[in-house]
């Protein structure tokens, strides 16, 4: 943000965009974090004097912008990043938040972790190499978690003279294997993230480019539409019955919508019950809503007196999710020991949480040729497959596709209490 | 149709959700409470989070002994105002017992000490989630930090085993005797808190407005001259228009030189400015890994 021109009005009406960066090792992820931080004079000056001391120490020329966005000591002596670092930045239009993932692949689990709140997606490919495996699996990933935009930045474009054919060549890559893919929104965006072409100033070294910068899509891109404001999803996360005499009677039913937009009036459907009632009021510490739709945090009165409590969801009549005990879901498996075929796991979907039965592995699926083996169906770090689970309790669902809040789990294990797998019910 | 909320908006949601988690995941949580802005809009936002019922968790104050008296008279302010049970956990305390030992030399703090007394009153009062104000941009090692953070038998933080934070589904489950930290502004900026604090119209401890005090300077840095911090005969007291962008112990708390005196001056002042608000906090600068180091022992 420029900071003499800071206009508080304007930040107050700021939208917040979160996105993912996947990249390699080597192809400058750091580096381009680095230069939307500095550019945009989000960092401070002993941020800046830290860095250039150890660019300093390191017998660098000049101050290493990746140098920002190291983290813990393991990784500064490794010089590797080996989790998932949130960063954050504004500009008078929009805050951010970065989530930064390593690339290679034992950390598929990091990128899944990254992209699941994601709203858009960083895709760095290095100019000299072009469309590489690791291309295709940041790609793979985007999709699956159904990140709903993509930018791929086809980096390091001074290193090829700034070629237009170089770069066109890759995107006529790119878009024939995204085809394969279920991806909405794509964007190529030729950048040097080191000389900082086209990352927030317009390079001069590429007049053929006429499209916007990364910076400037950051800002634009249209997020409205990122959320389900169609299918009306309440789960409930807990019920509110003040010991006060002023509120003698009052029982709210608090949670954030997770779809759809509930109104003042509107009738609905608590599950697993069935029950029907109307809304009486939409609360919060600041008065009365009229209405309320995901992302926000709420609490709902009901005309009826009806028995919900957490884990049933509120719904409308109308519209109801799937319900069912036996889900088929893509899974990512995220820790050393391997899924055990038939074991048993805590299943946790929206504020409910059971146990679940694994019933069966369908495939597994190479995600550098997205190849579906259905011989090898053992799972364990950082695979990806379709398995089939019973759970204990009906869960009320939607495809993944649908809705990335009603369509999402994580698997724990019940003898370690550690998260070991995220799922996306198909 | 486009349903969109303002980013501060959009955060104050996802604090509210974490806040109801942690009431409904865990038995017996705890809101750590420094007298702090950050410590202050987790209070405000858990009691939005279970309006109209009260907040279901008491506060839980470290106390260094070392503290500045405009943060202990706000503290007990807000919790006669707002009914709320306060623990207070105490430095002195422990110090007496023989279980920690105080520094020694110019640069003795208590803030290290803290680290022991909280552990205690965690375990003696059986507090199973910590809820704490700590934000993702405030230092390097809070950059990975979860929103539910595991934390051993011992209370120590493992960076390397954390488990994996997906969606908006949060696992707080754990053996007898582990206890959870939790984040709920993990995603706010200091440009945030303040924004936040100024459009819900927070009260604040008059510390972070700009006000007269004595104050002398080391290492670069204004320090308030106050009996807990032995002086070095170099370093002479003047009074000086200061501030506090942090407020916490004492003796590692540093004061910039400020004219702002409202909430809107601040905001200015933070836009503007061209350090960190860690970059005040002398406990930070011991070493690179300073941070990383008090995390893993159990620090806030």
């Amino acid at each position: 943000m420029s900071k003499e021109q800071f206009d508080r009005n304007g930040y107050l009406n700021m939208e917040l965009l979160r996105f993912t960066t996947a990249g390699s090792v080597d192809d400058g992820k750091s580096t381009l974090i680095g230069r939307l931080l500095y550019d945009s004079k989000s960092i401070f000056q002993d941020q800046y004097e830290a860095i250039e001391r150890a660019s300093q120490q390191k017998g660098e020329e000049q101050v290493n912008l990746a140098l920002l966005t190291d983290g813990l000591r393991a990784e500064r002596e490794q010089g590797i990043t080996i989790d998932v670092a949130y960063r954050y930045f504004s500009t008078p239009k929009r805050k951010f938040i970065i989530a930064d993932t390593p690339g290679h692949i034992q950390y598929t689990r990091n990128m899944v972790t990254g992209a699941s709140t994601a709203n858009l997606a960083i895709i760095l490919v290095d100019a000299r190499k072009g469309i590489i495996e690791q291309t295709h699996r940041h790609s793979f990933i985007a999709s699956l978690l159904q990140i709903p935009h993509i930018v791929v930045c086809i980096n390091k474009m001074d290193l090829v003279d700034w070629d237009q054919a170089t770069y066109e060549r890759i995107r006529n890559e790119y878009k024939a294997f995204a085809s394969k893919l279920n991806v909405k929104d794509v964007h190529f965006i030729p950048i040097s993230a080191l000389k900082g072409d086209n990352v927030v100033t317009r390079s001069e070294k590429m007049p053929w480019y006429d499209g916007p910068t990364l910076l400037y899509l950051l800002e634009t891109i249209h997020i409205g539409s990122d959320q389900n404001h169609i299918d009306c999803r309440f789960p409930v996360q807990s019920v509110i019955r003040p010991q006060k005499t002023e509120f003698h009677d009052y029982r709210g039913f608090a949670g954030r919508v997770a779809g759809g937009v509930f109104k003042k009036g509107d009738k609905v459907m608590a599950l697993p019950s069935g029950f029907t009632s109307t809304i009486k009021s939409i609360d919060t510490f600041d008065g009365e809503v009229e209405e309320a739709f995901a992302p926000m945090s709420v609490t709902i009165t009901l005309e009826d007196e009806i028995d919900i409590s957490r884990g049933d969801m509120i719904v409308r009549e109308n519209n109801v999710p799937s319900m069912g005990q036996d889900i088929d879901m893509m899974i990512c498996w995220m820790n050393e020991v391997k899924l055990r075929p038939n074991g048993k796991y805590i299943i946790k979907h929206t504020t409910r949480e059971c146990r679940c039965i694994v019933k069966d592995v369908k495939y597994k699926i190479n995600i550098n040729t997205l190849h579906r083996n259905e011989e090898d169906k053992e799972i364990g770090l950082n695979d990806i497959g379709r398995i089939s689970v019973r759970t204990t309790l009906p869960l009320f669902y939607d495809s993944y596709t649908r809705n990335r809040i009603t369509g999402s789990v994580i698997l724990v294990d019940e003898g370690t209490n550690e998260t070991v797998a995220a799922g996306m019910i198909i | 149709m486009d349903y969109n909320l303002t980013h501060l908006k959009e955060l104050e949601a996802e604090s509210i959700f974490l806040l109801r988690e942690v009431a409904a995941q865990f038995e017996n949580p705890v809101l750590l409470f420094s007298g702090g802005k950050d410590s202050i809009v987790c209070l405000h936002l858990a009691r939005k989070a279970f309006y109209p019922a009260n907040v279901p968790f008491p506060l839980l104050h470290v106390d260094t002994g070392h503290n500045f008296p405009e943060a202990i008279e706000y503290r007990d302010d807000l919790v006669k105002k707002y009914n709320l049970r306060l623990v207070v956990a105490s430095v002195q305390e422990a110090i007496d017992q023989g279980l920690v030992k105080e520094e020694k030399g110019y640069n003795a703090s208590r803030n290290a000490l803290q680290t022991v007394p909280l552990l205690e009153a965690i375990e003696k009062n059986k507090f199973d989630a910590a809820i704490g104000g700590a934000r993702r941009d405030e230092e390097k090692a809070r950059a990975k930090e979860r929103f539910f953070s595991h934390r051993d038998e011992f209370g120590q933080w493992d960076p390397k085993n954390q488990r994996p934070e997906l969606w908006n589904l949060f696992n707080g489950r754990k053996n007898i005797g582990e206890h959870f930290r939790v984040f709920p502004i993990s995603n706010w900026t200091e440009m945030d808190v303040w924004q936040y604090i100024y459009q819900e119209g927070i009260e604040l401890p008059s510390l972070y407005f700009s006000h007269k005090r004595n104050v002398f300077k080391r290492d670069g840095q204004w320090l308030a001259e106050c009996d807990y911090i032995p002086r070095k005969p170099n370093e002479a007291v003047e009074e000086r228009i200061v501030r506090f962008r942090t407020v916490g112990d004492m003796t590692c708390t540093g004061a910039v030189e400020s004219e702002a005196s409202t909430l809107e001056e601040i905001i200015q002042e933070v836009a503007s400015s061209r350090t960190t608000e860690r970059g005040t906090r002398a406990d930070d600068k011991r070493s690179e890994a300073a941070m990383e180091d008090r995390k893993k022992q159990g620090y806030f």
